[in-house]
């Protein structure tokens, strides 16, 4: 019964894998750790599940009494969403061309790529927060934190889809004699649109979503509702306010897709 | 002689009529909110002067202040940001396992699954964390359930998508020696979707130090309470190193997480 035998040679194929025990044991260290430093004990979770069981009464049914103030901050939520979007679109597609090492001498692409980076680093809501102080509450703060977020996003991705390109046709564009701008309308960007298009729709989902949040901070839309819903302890508008920016955004990945398919 | 004359198009008539359709109804979306929002002109053109203001106020820094407060409230925005990122995948696992249709066929699960999935994309990280506070009162346990639940959405749709794409041939294999079913996902897919689910893992966790980093301004603990309390003392060369901080960190944060997935993919 020769085939039948096992000999010892052949080691185990489902052996202990060191390294990731490892991680996982620092991974369970660190959580005994982290929840000793934060003071995290299960009787204050606890203690907290019978507050969400109030909060959830609360909240149920929701109240679309005050729908006009509910329709006006959508509104504004969707105008911010639109404006940024277009002109942070419009913007990134100057910025992000201007940022392509292989278009671009070192001299422009190098300072364009600090202000990508920078415009990138900061959460929306720290940039709202900024633009709140510096021109006040309302739409216009909204609008502008999130055409720097569309650059920081657009931009960048945009950047890197133009190094990637062939260089070929570029080539081919400027052995015909072309000008600078003929070079890029007519060698870079078929190369490119149908990624830029695709980064643009997914911001403006984002922007969708985003909209909808820098209120909390002042910047106008339906995160203002939702804000000041939450300090009068109004719980059935806020649940009334969340299903809407649910309704809202599932509608936005709907269009989203829409348009996606279109320019494929 | 017809292909002579022909003419060569890149798009066919309709794909250019849905593509200026398209064009179209951004533009006058555009035209609408532009004639409808509320903006004050003023305000727009005053708002270089008002930049180069606030930034005058913020210098010198005040680097002492760093010491006090800003640290201790550093540390614990990573720690929320860690936390978040491992409690997320106690819900993250069982719904990508259900979102993937090579391990559960049944579209009802499908839905189920995905509904949990989009809505937990759909109501931003403040939102969550103003839900929490209400629940659990102000502090870092708001800020951690506020990162975790925010996160769900994003790393199981991933990590579902990654198990959707393992090779079947480990898995048949190990099928057919009668392996139970959770040896099946422990020895078949786990290891399989191992570089995906780190390189998810971690990708995320340099997403929620930013995120944690402004959960304060609602109250859930973190840098961000330091943030929005010098902010609203006017306190301007402390905001401006709490800002420092954050940039900082992130990053610090973003160039670990990029070193560390160039090595596993």
């Amino acid at each position: 019964m020769a085939g039948l035998s096992t000999s010892k040679e052949y080691e185990n194929p489902f052996k202990r894998n060191w390294v990731s025990t490892g991680i996982w044991a620092l991974v369970g260290v660190y959580l005994v750790y982290s929840f000793n430093a934060m003071g995290l004990t299960w009787d204050r979770f606890s203690q907290g599940l019978g507050h969400a069981d109030k909060l959830l009464g609360r909240m149920f049914p929701p109240n679309f009494d005050r729908w006009e103030l509910l329709l006006s901050g959508l509104a504004e939520s969707l105008e911010i969403a639109v404006i940024a979007s277009v002109s942070g679109i419009v913007l990134s597609l100057f910025f992000g061309l201007f940022a392509a090492r292989n278009l671009m001498p070192n001299w422009v692409s190098v300072p364009m790529r600090g202000f990508i980076a920078l415009c990138r680093t900061f959460h929306p809501v720290i940039i709202a927060i900024l633009f709140v102080k510096s021109v006040g509450f309302g739409a216009l703060a909204g609008i502008l934190t999130l055409i720097v977020a569309s650059i920081g996003f657009i931009a960048k991705l945009f950047a890197e889809a133009i190094e990637e390109i062939s260089l070929k046709q570029v080539e081919a564009i400027r052995a015909t004699g072309a000008g600078f701008v003929s070079v890029i309308l007519f060698s870079v960007m078929p190369q490119v649109f149908s990624r830029f298009i695709g980064f643009s729709v997914y911001q403006l989902d984002s922007n969708l979503r985003n909209s909808t949040m820098v209120g909390i901070v002042g910047a106008g839309g339906l995160g203002g509702t939702l804000f000041s819903a939450f300090q009068r302890f109004d719980y059935d508008f806020v649940a009334a306010i969340l299903i809407t920016i649910i309704a809202l955004i599932m509608l936005g990945e709907f269009l989203s897709n829409i348009v996606r398919n279109i320019f494929r | 002689m017809n292909t002579m004359n022909h003419q060569w198009q890149r798009f066919t008539l309709k794909q250019k009529l849905s593509r200026y359709a398209v064009y179209l109804v951004l533009i006058m979306a555009m035209v609408q909110s532009i004639q409808s929002v509320e903006v004050i002109p003023e305000f727009f053109f005053d708002a270089p002067e008002q930049m180069a203001d606030m930034f005058s106020r913020m210098w010198p820094i005040d680097f002492a202040y760093y010491p006090v407060t800003v640290h201790d409230a550093m540390i614990e925005t990573l720690n929320i940001a860690t936390l978040g990122t491992l409690v997320t995948l106690i819900f993250a696992l069982p719904l990508a396992l259900m979102n993937a249709s090579n391990i559960v066929a049944s579209p009802w699960v499908h839905w189920i699954a995905r509904f949990f999935l989009v809505s937990s994309r759909s109501v931003n990280s403040l939102v969550w964390a103003l839900l929490f506070v209400s629940i659990f009162g102000p502090g870092v346990i708001a800020g951690v359930l506020a990162i975790a639940f925010r996160s769900v959405g994003f790393v199981g749709k991933l990590l579902g998508e990654a198990i959707e794409e393992v090779n079947m041939g480990p898995i048949e294999a190990l099928r057919a020696t009668g392996a139970s079913w959770m040896s099946v996902l422990l020895k078949g897919y786990w290891p399989q979707i191992l570089p995906a689910f780190f390189s998810i893992v971690l990708f995320r966790w340099d997403i929620n130090v930013r995120e944690s980093a402004v959960l304060g301004l609602v109250g859930a603990g973190g840098i961000g309470v330091v943030l929005s309390d010098s902010m609203n003392l006017f306190e301007w060369q402390r905001v401006a190193v709490a800002l420092l901080s954050i940039f900082a960190v992130v990053i610090v944060a973003e160039i670990i997480v990029v070193n560390i997935r160039k090595r596993l993919i």
